[in-house]
């Protein structure tokens, strides 16, 4: 195995040997004024009402809002790679759960958070968390199948 | 307490105290929430609006945090008065801006300001000196669990809490802490910390929020991302990594000055003074310009003229609203600039 070895490099010269990958980052803004800017243009489930506070898909793209709660789940199919692009990449909840949740999305929220930690532990290399953490999910996971 | 009295006094968040409040000048913790028997407020009737307004004023000011809370009515209150809010970071412009039924709750001690109406139904903010934001996230969560035991919120099992806008879902949490980077500026090296932070999905801005300059060399930064990440582990990577990290480039970049050339530093700093001292006639945003190397000077043990507290005074008292109320009348942007020359210079001559 090859011996692992730390190197602390200024921008410079990381770029010059090639460590440093330039990405492109956009701000939240950024991607919701891009997707406001092709407004004019007709995207798909445009016409999509929904029922409960009667606004249309496009209506929520020419103003950047949503009507109601329950435009979540009018628009769920359309809404999910905008809110993945402005979570990066993110696609549920981590985190406080609402003191109304059922137990179940209590537990697939730990979970969440759970298997979130154990690989920030592992990026880390703080193996002892992350074999902790590997424990702490499995009884999670087994008190859920049970 | 009156917005009057308020005027007259310094926020507790500008103190000058906390840890690391050589660069840090305060913290803050957001929440965004919203009730789940309404519609958000781009659809909502004006009855909706007075419904849920009427709602979260009584459920604040029945939990332990808020009994002591003044409400104000910002759809009643004049100009002025939404302006000094404003200017003491208590409301944003939006919430000034607004129409209709809106408003705040303030706690005595100015830390927490709850806006109602805003973007979302509600919104929670909790501010503080220097950076605390453990102790920040602490006291928002408290009074988010206790407003949860009397109010349902808008809550999905996949996207979390719900808000109008889905840039805030998930957690509907923004953590900001203003810093004040000075010889970052001089040196050029700010764009390489406004880069790095973009890069780990951070907002970098002036102090009055989106599309603001960065006046008197202060800078907010905040997350943009709220889903999928946990609140502590914002409240972590804030606290422990991101803003100790910005804290120490500034501080080695004011040492590099130091080492260029000593007179040339102090010739920035009693410039300033003199000017802030001496002007007869000055604009809100040249004042704060000129107090930026007073404070740097100041933590720098270069400048003892004055203390930070009276910078942080002015800092907060020159700008327009601020002025006018302590001024006792309204005035236009001329006389303004006139009665600001004259602040100052009783305020900081010696």
């Amino acid at each position: 195995m090859p011996e692992k070895r730390e190197r602390h490099l200024c921008e410079g010269c990381a770029e010059r040997e090639g460590v440093i990958v330039k990405q492109s980052h956009h701000t939240t803004s950024q991607i919701l004024n891009e997707f406001i800017k092709h407004k004019s243009k007709a995207s798909p489930g445009d016409d999509r009402t929904c029922p409960r506070c009667g606004i249309t898909f496009r209506e929520f793209r020419m103003k950047g809002q949503l009507g109601c709660p329950n435009d979540y789940e009018a628009f769920r199919p359309m809404l999910k790679p905008l809110i993945e692009r402005a979570h990066a990449g993110a696609t549920h909840h981590v985190g406080k759960v609402s003191a109304t949740a059922d137990e179940g999305v209590q537990r697939q929220t730990d979970l969440l958070k759970l298997k979130r930690r154990l690989q920030v532990a592992i990026d880390q290399e703080q193996y002892e968390s992350a074999a902790n953490l590997r424990d702490e999910i499995a009884a999670l996971e087994s008190a859920e199948s049970s | 307490m009156t917005l009057d009295e308020m005027a007259r006094t310094t926020s507790a968040w500008l103190r000058g105290d906390g840890p690391l409040s050589d660069v840090v000048i305060s913290s803050r913790v957001r929440l965004a929430r919203n009730l789940a028997d309404f519609p958000f407020l781009t659809t909502a009737s004006e009855t909706d609006r007075t419904e849920i307004y009427r709602q979260l004023v009584d459920g604040i000011t029945a939990t332990s945090a808020g009994s002591d809370a003044m409400v104000v009515d910002i759809d009643a209150a004049d100009p002025i008065e939404r302006e000094i809010l404003v200017e003491r970071h208590l409301i944003s412009r939006q919430l000034a801006a607004g129409e209709g039924r809106r408003g705040v709750t303030i706690s005595r001690s100015e830390t927490c300001a709850l806006m109602i109406n805003e973007e979302d139904h509600l919104r929670m903010q909790v501010l503080g000196g220097g950076l605390r934001l453990d102790e920040l996230w602490r006291t928002v969560n408290d009074i988010d669990d206790d407003l949860a035991s009397r109010h349902s919120f808008s809550y999905d099992s996949q996207y979390g809490f719900l808000t109008a806008c889905p840039t805030n879902v998930g957690t509907g949490i923004r953590v900001s802490v203003m810093v004040h980077l000075p010889a970052l500026r001089i040196t050029k090296e700010i764009e390489r910390v406004e880069r790095a932070a973009r890069d780990m999905r951070l907002a970098v801005r002036g102090i009055h929020g989106e599309g603001t300059e960065a006046l008197g060399d202060l800078y907010q930064i905040s997350n943009q991302v709220t889903l999928g990440v946990a609140e502590e582990e914002i409240i972590e990577a804030f606290g422990n990594r991101i803003i100790p990290k910005i804290v120490e480039y500034e501080r080695t970049a004011r040492k590099s000055l130091s080492q260029q050339g000593d007179s040339q530093l102090d010739d920035r700093i009693y410039r300033a003074y003199g000017v802030l001292t001496n002007a007869r006639c000055i604009t809100s945003e040249e004042t704060q310009a000129l107090l930026s190397p007073l404070r740097m000077g100041i933590h720098m043990g270069r400048f003892d003229q004055i203390d930070i507290a009276t910078v942080n005074e002015v800092f907060l008292h020159a700008q327009p609203a601020h002025l006018q109320a302590l001024h006792g009348r309204a005035l236009d942007d001329d006389e303004r600039d006139i009665v600001r020359a004259d602040y100052l210079r009783e305020r900081l001559a010696r």
